[in-house]
């Protein structure tokens, strides 16, 4: 009976994976506004209120130069778009942030307003990871939201497996890192070990502000701001955490499964 | 009963002055910590304020029947002192990390070894406990672990299946969290005190910018403060959700894992609903919140809230009509109420071993005095139990979100915060989903933060899982640990 009723349930609800990427993405809260795009442009001359205001120290504005915002150290608070009298700091309401150069996350310059997204890998590891790709997790000084937005990949929501991804319980068995965290000193023993137990060639993405450049920790004695400062980074995912669905972006982007349509001119 | 004149009382949220903190030498402080611990007392706190260039001790207590919190300090001091885990288990790690912080040594510890301290690449681990025999053996895991979760170092001795002993190292998270506090608040302190333990975002940024509120001499206003009891029952839903599914994975029972897995997604989206950020960062502020739950909102947030709450019910409801999940939990991990209340656990897994312990409803401060909901309890004291009072819980935050949803308060969400006065000594204790979050703070002449002490649950209840372990078998861990799921970065700080 228990059993019946159990099956029964389950016909009732039926698939509950969305249907994203072949279908349209679901929607970011309407508060979480998704990437920031900087128009320096409308900054007035020596104006940096939107400076001290990051708690991160995420914007610098150089003596004769355009404001430069780093998505990488965002943990995306909002405090500069509240702050800027110019709106020069803006939401595009866009969840693709991933990134494949550290330095496509630093806003401002003219054309780099918006970050540069994330090409997908070279032919041969494509070829290799395009279809089947492990990876393991490393929290290193992670508070558990990168972890817990990660992990709900799995679910049935999202089913990370029906794009030949997964997350395994060895180095040994996997082709890459997904780091989230700082990377603490006291990590950094563990860290170097599993990269080095991972059989080449071998990718490492890097989760959330922490990963990329230490987050709300920049620059404490007990941290590393962030995993390059360890092992070469691929692929970088910006966010405190973030949402599933920018991580999710980011892997099939690297992976070249997405099949996107020409941007539509915004 | 309440504590004689040796401790300045004050009420959870509240500050004192430092001058009002009564001061006695360290073996007379032990000694009279000692004696309230034995009158019911529970501590919440113990740490160390550098005065001088030396140090004086800090001791934090409850008494949850009385509704009341007193604190002690010795007089500045170095060398050692009457360690107070000699006689009372629950200030273990507590004077493990004083020693580690400031050098003052616990004479009598039976264990004092590093808690989170650097040796280069990894923290100090010292050496671990083992147990001798032709048949025993030691079985290390981490710190990196199979799933996707914070790294932390278990070593066990095992007799065959069985274990005899479990020692938890810990440190890997260690990101000076408190360190970096001192001469604060700093323009990155709020977005570090959000992610102290980042699924606990909501319960710590509310301890933080409660103790600013009790440090100005006010409070925040009571539109702020129902939003954030509403917030926090948000977080206890996602995250006990998340527990039971992966409870039920661990013993292989795939329909309610599946459907957990995505309702917890659905608590933590209308947690964004409010927001904007699955776990709450950018809500709480010292002063009140950023973000207003206005009505249209709210009824948007009701309508969701109503179809995850259901779901989660059936799929509850799977997990426990079935015999084979049940049989498999029942006796596993236990804890004995003794033990539970020897060494101070806190949160769920307090009550799962009967013991009515609840800051929302012992030491009811913001909306909780006005708005509690029942202290959930079961007597068994293992994983069953604490699976119980997760399942207990969901059911009473769904009603207590219901009710207070139906009666919000009105008014200004947000009030310009005086600065902190100086010489003041703050405590706000805040139940969050895993237990009590103690937050206390000490300013100097500046009103800038001289000391400030997190304490996560984790700390107190990591020792509860390694005596859970005691006699089950190893294989059993995973539902064991699952059942507290601690933070490690909550601890580590």
């Amino acid at each position: 009976m228990f059993i019946l009723d159990t099956l029964a349930h389950r016909l009732k609800r039926g698939c509950e994976t969305m249907a994203y990427p072949k279908g349209p993405a679901p929607a970011l809260p309407d508060r979480h506004g998704g990437a920031l795009k900087v128009d320096a442009g409308k900054c007035a001359d020596g104006c940096e209120v939107c400076v001290p205001a990051c708690p991160t120290q995420a914007i610098a504005r150089p003596a004769g130069k355009s404001v430069a915002l780093d998505l990488g150290r965002c943990i995306f608070c909002a405090a500069c778009v509240d702050a800027c009298p110019a709106k020069a700091i803006t939401y595009t309401g866009d969840h693709r942030m991933a990134v494949r150069q550290r330095e496509d996350l630093v806003l401002g310059e003219s054309g780099q307003e918006q970050v540069r997204l994330a090409d997908a890998l070279d032919e041969k590891l494509r070829k290799l990871f395009g279809r089947s790709l492990r990876l393991r997790q490393v929290s290193a000084g992670g508070c558990a939201a990168c972890e817990a937005d990660t992990n709900v990949l799995g679910t049935i929501g999202w089913d990370l497996g029906r794009f030949g991804i997964q997350f395994v319980a060895s180095p040994r068995h996997a082709d890459g890192l997904l780091i989230t965290g700082p990377v603490t000193r006291n990590m950094e023993l563990a860290l170097r070990k599993t990269y080095d137990a991972v059989a080449a060639p071998k990718i490492v993405i890097a989760v959330g502000a922490c990963a990329i450049a230490g987050g709300p920790f920049v620059d404490h004695a007990q941290v590393h701001n962030g995993a390059s400062a360890i092992v070469p980074v691929d692929l970088f995912i910006p966010g405190c955490p973030p949402h599933p669905l920018t991580i999710l972006d980011g892997l099939l982007r690297l992976l070249d499964r997405l099949e996107e349509k020409p941007p539509s001119g915004n | 009963m309440s504590p004689a004149n040796s401790f300045a009382l004050l009420a959870n949220a509240t500050s004192i002055p430092w001058l009002d903190v009564p001061a006695w030498p360290a073996a007379e402080l032990v000694r009279a910590t000692a004696t309230e611990l034995d009158r019911g007392g529970r501590l919440c706190a113990w740490f160390g304020v550098p005065e001088g260039g030396i140090t004086c001790l800090v001791a934090v207590l409850a008494f949850d029947a009385d509704n009341t919190l007193a604190v002690a300090r010795s007089t500045p001091f170095t060398g050692s002192y009457p360690a107070l885990t000699a006689t009372h288990a629950q200030a273990h790690l507590f004077e493990r990390e004083v020693w580690e912080q400031h050098g003052l040594t616990p004479a009598g510890h039976p264990w004092l070894k590093p808690v989170r301290r650097n040796n280069g690449a990894a923290p100090a681990n010292g050496e671990f406990f083992r147990v001798e025999g032709r048949e025993v053996h030691e079985v290390a895991v981490g710190p990196v672990h199979a799933g996707i979760i914070e790294p932390g170092h278990f070593r066990f001795q095992c007799a065959s299946e069985e274990v005899l002993h479990l020692e938890i190292a810990l440190g890997y998270q260690h990101r000076g969290v408190e360190e970096a506090l001192a001469g604060g608040p700093h323009r990155a302190t709020l977005s570090q005190m959000e992610t102290v333990a980042g699924d606990t975002t909501i319960a710590h940024a509310t301890a933080y910018a409660t103790v600013l509120e009790a440090l100005a001499g006010t409070e925040a206003p009571l539109r702020a403060q129902w939003l954030r009891a509403v917030a926090l029952e948000l977080e206890r839903l996602a995250n006990h959700t998340g527990d039971m599914g992966a409870l039920a994975n661990d013993v292989a029972f795939l329909p309610t894992s599946s459907a957990c897995g995505k309702i917890r997604g659905d608590f933590l989206n209308l947690t964004a609903l409010i927001c904007g950020n699955r776990f709450g960062r950018g809500l709480v502020r010292p002063g009140g919140c950023r973000h207003d739950l206005e009505s249209e909102r709210a009824t948007q947030l009701l309508e969701r809230l109503r179809p995850a709450l259901a779901d989660t019910e059936q799929a509850l409801a799977w997990f426990w009509d079935a015999a084979s999940v049940r049989s498999r939990f029942e006796n596993i991990g236990t804890v004995f109420p003794s033990q539970a209340s020897e060494i101070g656990l806190v949160g769920p897994a307090a009550r799962a071993c009967g013991l009515v312990r609840d800051v929302r409803y012992d030491h009811p401060a913001g909306w909780h005095r006005f708005a509690q909901a029942p202290v959930a309890v079961w007597p068994s004291g293992d994983v069953f139990a604490r699976a119980r009072v997760r399942s207990l819980e969901i059911q009473r935050s769904g009603e207590y979100l219901r009710d207070q949803l139906a009666a919000p308060a009105e008014g200004e969400l947000h009030a310009e915060l005086a600065p902190p006065a100086p010489d003041t000594f703050a405590v706000a204790l805040v139940e969050g989903w895993r237990g009590e979050v103690c937050h206390v703070a000490l300013t100097d002449a500046a009103g800038r933060f001289r000391r400030y002490k997190i304490v996560d649950p984790s700390f107190h209840n990591w020792t509860g899982l390694a005596l859970a372990l005691r006699g089950t078998a190893i294989s059993d861990f995973p539902i064991c640990n699952k059942s507290f799921n601690l933070s490690y970065c909550g601890f580590d700080l």
